[in-house]
């Protein structure tokens, strides 16, 4: 590391010593151990800022994010949160379940369960880890290794609560469980960390959607960590809906594991942030699981999005699917990174997976990587790429029916973007997508 | 479907050694062994400067230890300091080709390139370079009657040395890589090619590299140049003898092509891949670039790779005129314990280009086969146009297939379309191959060579059919 | 000729045929009829050696010769041609050459002259003319890109170029238009000989009509459960399947 890397890195450490030290006793003891070994992981790795053969951070400079001197690295407890900034974020209705988190911490008034089974397990980290101690214990970081991401690392150090959801086996939770993180800043650039650590039992099934925003539009970073594992036969459906301002970083990875016969679904939403980094990482560790990765990108003035889709099939008859669409305007950057690695044992594997994007402005690029890794014979791998702009003929087609250009413009993204929404079952969600769509769309100027 | 032991290596043809006196540079790599090389080929002043240039910036590469890592192979650290960068036949340049070494005669008859007059390769000219230097070129007075030069790198130095000053590291710098650092500082020959304004190059121009001894690594660099509508195919073949160390092989190509011109090249690149136990065999670090450097010309590469132990090889191409556009056509086999990482940049910086790429991947035995492929359009390509298909075909549960493809765009009137599908040969294909009577081994070489097909179309008859045959062999014993 | 006694069947561990008896002559044509999912198809990748399907009892006897213990290639050299309900697609390889490959290793599997290009590319072109197939499609890739009824006439081709002794014709008329099925059976028509025999797999009666059987069978639940003349195709035809297996028990 750098002299002046190593400079970046010790104000997290203050930051921690200052905060996160004389709270030891807060949380249980095991959580502590993890938090002190996290933070002098982080010290020894650092941001992944090299630009010199750092291959996973190659499109995305993380400069702009090590460098920013947030204010508050450790934000306390919100006073006071304004209700009415939240429904933005408020899907569902009086229906869905909801747990809300604001810079980090929970807010159990904002917080409702109206349809939640009684067996099922919907609570902070800190009640989880008092109600179900072993199993919290076993599979936090388990799965989230941070020996080897900076970012992973500074998450688990900075550790103070976070969602927990445990569905007991043969368990169906009919709506979905939102999981809402939001950033309030209060006048002040901060760092936050939520923690998500959703565990499915043998043949439960759920939904739950992960929302990121913020209240105002001030300087500030979220990184995010979430942890999903699906015993034999689970069904999960998981989305993640990015709407941060424009002044917003954000940076999360998510790490799935799959049990036999397991089945997950991910939509993946970037709508925001000045600059957004999502890692989903999937393991299909059991015979005959299947993940179907579905997601959207739409970015716009100066943003920066970028996936990074790693599935390996470590099992044999392991099927995945991974559907990525972007639709660039402004002086905007997309990137994709998508990885299939098929393992010796997963012998016939069927794995798919297409990134398609739609270029609107000339300052607008996008970085596609679609990687295949195979080490056993018996499959079916295949990988696309597409990128373009919108098809002038069908442009003509439409004003020649008396469509305006715009409007033109406007249906023909939503039929590229369609591909991705017809995924989503859950018609509250799809509507707000949609909605965010033609918001998306209105604030692009128009025609270049 | 494959056993371990059916997997044993078929036996490689070309692997006997000549026996014939070389002399060869001192061992290391100091300023002084560049210098003892440029003296050793009387080069002008020039060449000399460039060389040492190179030198020293492959020095600050190495001690920043930035030999390239990123490509999907693995092998022990090379000594630099430790090889021998040059060898030769110790007799002095021949006259002409009667005055060629009867050894080295019947080594190229041996591999099947006769270099005599009365039974040469009808509609082939021939540079034979052999270790490090260029011992004979076939058909010389034919192509300068039209104004093509064609033979060796020095002899271009000696006799054009403007042209060589003006081209030289005009499309692969020094600076490059590397490797490319390295083969700057000690190439020692290679071919040259100049093909002049409007002129249709009547033969297919070949070059054959042979290494023979022992310790050396080939380090030669290749130019060719095609002037304003003019037109050339140009095929290098290779091979080394059988030995249980690895040798380096570090080549650097560039093409350039002017306005209207068309720069066809395929390689069959056939050096020892090692042996069963993957002892021993070349590593072939090589860098190719093409530069389209005037409006609607175009760069056409054709690759079958089927030897060396380790394939670290990116044919690319700089489309800098307008309209214009570039290919690369690859078949890489890796059997045995065969490692390659191979691909192409294409580089879209002029307004209406277009590129395509077809990659079939195959991989046997303990092979491992990596397509690493960039598409990379510029703010100024207006109307660039890339389509990639890469394909692999994997032949037993011990061998990989990896498709790494880059594609960054920063125009948004580009169209770009990439494919890639990896499988084995289907089950129901043999079957149906099976049912007309075919023994299985029968189809399985039906199906991968009609896997081929769109490369092997590529490639000029002779070597296409050369192409299929060593396929087949390299294949025996790893399908059925 | 062919003698198939008890034969029984599985594909993927689910028994599909359940105990088959049946003997075709020199010379007959044999029509195969049954539901979908009855086993038509099972049958005929059986006969023809399929990895995929797995003999579970019973035999099948090819001019003395035990069928079943032979490789899929070497049934073919016997005399089985097995026409395929979804012809398969082998990119990149020509046609012409994949059928001179099959035809030449038959040939040399019977002591008999192996042709080259040429004298094969003759042959070729009159065997064309009987399915009225362009000779440019003899250079496409085997079934790339070719529409149903283009493969169904290069699957007649191909048993008019190999003249089996033996042909398994599975479903020739299925997803055919009015004159694709024509060009076919007369395809058939003309392939028939006393020294031959074909089976018939079809699930309707309306090629029966242009292709007159010999023998009709009707199958069902892996089982042959009625065998009759050209009018038991059109009781079928008329009535359908359904109680045609309790004509069976009835029958005893």
């Amino acid at each position: 590391m750098t002299q002046q890397a190593a400079t970046i890195e010790r104000r997290y450490v203050e930051a921690w010593n200052a905060a996160i030290a004389p709270s030891s006793s807060d949380v249980p003891a095991e959580l502590h151990a993890l938090r002190e070994s996290a933070i002098a992981k982080f010290e020894e790795v650092g941001f992944p800022t090299a630009r010199r053969g750092n291959e996973a951070w190659k499109y995305t400079d993380v400069a702009p994010i090590a460098n920013a001197a947030f204010e508050d690295l450790a934000p306390a407890a919100p006073v006071r949160v304004a209700t009415e900034a939240l429904d933005q974020h408020i899907m569902g209705g009086s229906v869905w379940n909801r747990m809300v988190f604001v810079d980090g911490h929970w807010v159990p008034s904002l917080t409702s369960m109206p349809t939640l089974p009684p067996q099922v397990t919907v609570t902070s980290l800190a009640k989880a880890m008092a109600l179900h101690p072993h199993l919290v214990r076993d599979l936090l970081g388990r799965y989230a290794p941070y020996d080897e991401s900076g970012f992973t690392a500074l998450n688990t150090a900075f550790l103070r609560d976070g969602a927990v959801l445990i569905v007991p086996h043969d368990t169906v939770v009919e709506e979905p469980i939102h999981f809402i993180y939001l950033t309030s800043s209060e006048g002040q650039s901060s760092v936050t960390q939520p923690r998500t650590l959703v565990s499915m039992g043998r043949n439960a099934k759920a939904s739950v959607i992960e929302s990121y925003g913020a209240l105002t539009d001030t300087l500030s970073l979220t990184n995010a960590v979430s942890e999903y594992v699906l015993a034999e036969g689970a069904q999960l459906d998981a989305c993640r809906l990015q709407q941060h301002s424009g002044s917003a970083y954000h940076v999360g990875s998510a790490q799935v594991r799959l049990g036999r016969d397991s089945r997950f679904t991910s939509g993946a939403f970037d709508f925001g942030g000045a600059i957004a980094r999502h890692t989903l990482s999937v393991a299909l560790e059991g015979e005959g699981s299947e993940c179907t990765l579905y997601g959207l990108y739409m970015t716009n003035h100066g943003q920066h999005v970028d996936n990074q889709v790693l599935v390996d099939h470590i099992a044999p008859h392991t099927t995945s699917e991974q559907v990525y669409k972007g639709v660039l305007d402004g002086r905007s950057r997309g990137v994709f990174h998508g990885s299939i690695t098929v393992q010796q044992a997963a012998q016939k594997t069927n794995a798919k997976q297409s990134d398609k994007n739609l270029l609107l402005s000339d300052e607008a690029e996008v970085d596609t990587k679609p990687a295949l890794w195979i080490y056993a014979d018996d499959v079916r791998c295949g990988h696309g790429a597409a990128c373009g702009k919108l098809d002038d003929g069908a442009l003509f087609y439409l004003q020649s029916r008396g469509i305006d250009e715009a409007a033109a413009r406007r249906m023909l993204v939503h039929g590229f973007a369609n591909e991705v929404l017809e995924h989503v079952e859950l018609t509250p969600l799809r509507v707000h997508l949609e909605q965010l769509i033609t918001a998306s769309l209105r604030s692009s100027r128009r025609p270049s | 479907m494959v056993t371990p032991k059916q997997l044993a290596q078929t036996e490689y043809k070309y692997g006997f050694v000549t026996d014939i006196e070389e002399e060869t540079a001192p061992r290391g790599l100091t300023e002084d062994t560049i210098r003892w090389i440029s003296a050793k080929k009387q080069e002008p002043e020039f060449m000399l400067e460039w060389r040492l240039r190179a030198f020293r910036h492959f020095l600050t590469l190495v001690e920043k230890e930035q030999s390239p890592k990123w490509a999907n192979v693995h092998y022990p650290p090379i000594n630099f300091a430790d090889g021998v960068y040059y060898a030769a036949p110790k007799k002095d340049q021949p006259a002409s080709l009667e005055d060629v070494d009867k050894e080295l005669l019947a080594t190229y008859e041996k591999l099947g390139i006769p270099l005599e007059e009365q039974k040469r390769l009808a509609g082939v000219a021939v540079d034979a370079v052999f270790d490090s230097v260029s011992v004979a070129t076939t058909f010389k007075e034919t192509l300068s009657k039209q104004g093509i030069i064609f033979g060796s790198f020095n002899e271009a130095v000696q006799e054009h040395p403007d042209l060589v000053r003006k081209y030289l590291g005009s499309v692969v710098p020094y600076t490059d890589n590397f490797y490319a650092a390295l083969n700057s500082a000690v190439f020692s020959d290679g071919s040259f090619c100049f093909i002049p304004k409007g002129v249709r190059c009547p033969l297919e121009l070949s070059t054959y590299f042979r290494i023979n001894a022992a310790e050396a690594g080939q380090f030669e660099r290749t130019l060719i140049i095609a002037e304003e509508g003019s037109y050339v195919s140009y095929l290098e073949g290779c091979s080394a003898p059988m030995r249980d160390t690895n040798q380096l092989h570090a080549a650097v190509v560039e093409l350039v092509a002017m306005e209207n011109a068309e720069i066809k090249y395929s390689t069959i690149q056939n050096w020892y891949p090692g042996d069963e136990n993957g002892v021993g065999g070349i590593y072939n670090f090589v860098t190719k670039r093409g530069k389209c450097a005037g409006d609607n010309s175009k760069i056409s590469w054709t690759q079958v790779e089927t030897g060396s132990a380790i394939t670290w090889k990116y044919p690319s191409v700089l489309l800098q005129g307008d309209n214009s556009i570039g290919e690369f056509y690859s078949v890489a086999l890796t059997r045995g314990y065969q490692q390659a990482d191979t691909g192409t940049k294409m580089v879209h910086l002029g307004k209406n280009t277009r590129s395509k790429i077809i990659s079939k991947g195959i991989s046997a035995g303990h092979g491992q086969n990596t397509y690493r492929g960039l598409v990379k359009v510029m703010p100024r390509a207006a109307d660039a146009r890339n389509f990639t298909q890469c394909d692999s075909l994997l032949i037993g549960d011990q061998c990989g297939a990896h498709t790494t493809p880059y594609v960054e765009v920063q125009n948004s009137s580009a169209h770009l379309e990439h494919e890639a599908f990896t499988s084995r040969v289907s089950e129901e294909q043999l079957f149906y191959c099976q049912q007309r009577g075919m023994s299985s081994e029968d189809a399985n070489s039906l199906i991968i060579n009609g896997f081929c097909k769109e490369v092997f179309q590529q490639l000029p008859f002779e070597f296409a059919i050369e192409a299929t045959r060593l396929l087949e062999v390299s294949l025996e014993g790893s399908v059925g | 000729m062919l003698e198939i006694r008890n034969l029984s069947a599985s594909v993927g561990g689910n028994r599909v045929l359940n105990g088959i008896n049946l003997t075709v002559e020199q010379g007959e044509v044999h029509a195969i009829m049954g539901p979908n999912g009855s086993g038509k198809s099972t049958l005929s990748y059986v006969l023809a050696g399929h990895p995929q399907y797995v003999v579970e009892s019973g035999e099948a006897i090819l001019d003395g010769e035990d069928l079943l213990a032979m490789p899929a290639e070497e049934r073919a050299r016997a005399g089985v041609f097995l026409q395929f309900q979804h012809p398969v697609e082998v990119p990149g390889v020509r046609l012409d050459q994949f059928l001179r490959a099959g035809y030449n290793a038959i040939h040399k599997s019977k002591g008999l002259e192996e042709l080259d290009p040429l004298q094969f590319d003759r042959l070729l072109q009159q065997k064309a003319g009987i399915v009225n197939m362009e000779p440019t499609m003899l250079k496409r890739s085997v079934n790339d890109g070719f529409s149903g009824g283009e493969k169904k006439r290069n699957e007649i081709l191909q048993m008019a170029m190999l003249e089996p002794r033996l042909s398994i014709l599975d479903e020739p008329d299925s997803g055919l238009d009015v004159d694709s099925l024509r060009l076919v059976a007369d395809g058939i028509n003309q392939l028939r000989s006393p020294e031959r025999a074909v089976i018939l797999i079809t699930h309707y009666q309306r090629i029966l009509n242009l292709v007159v059987p010999d023998v009709v069978n009707v199958l069902m639940g892996g089982r042959i459960v009625r065998t009759g003349g050209v009018e038991l195709a059109e009781e079928i035809e008329a009535e359908g399947y359904e109680g045609q297996d309790e004509v069976l028990q009835a029958q005893g």
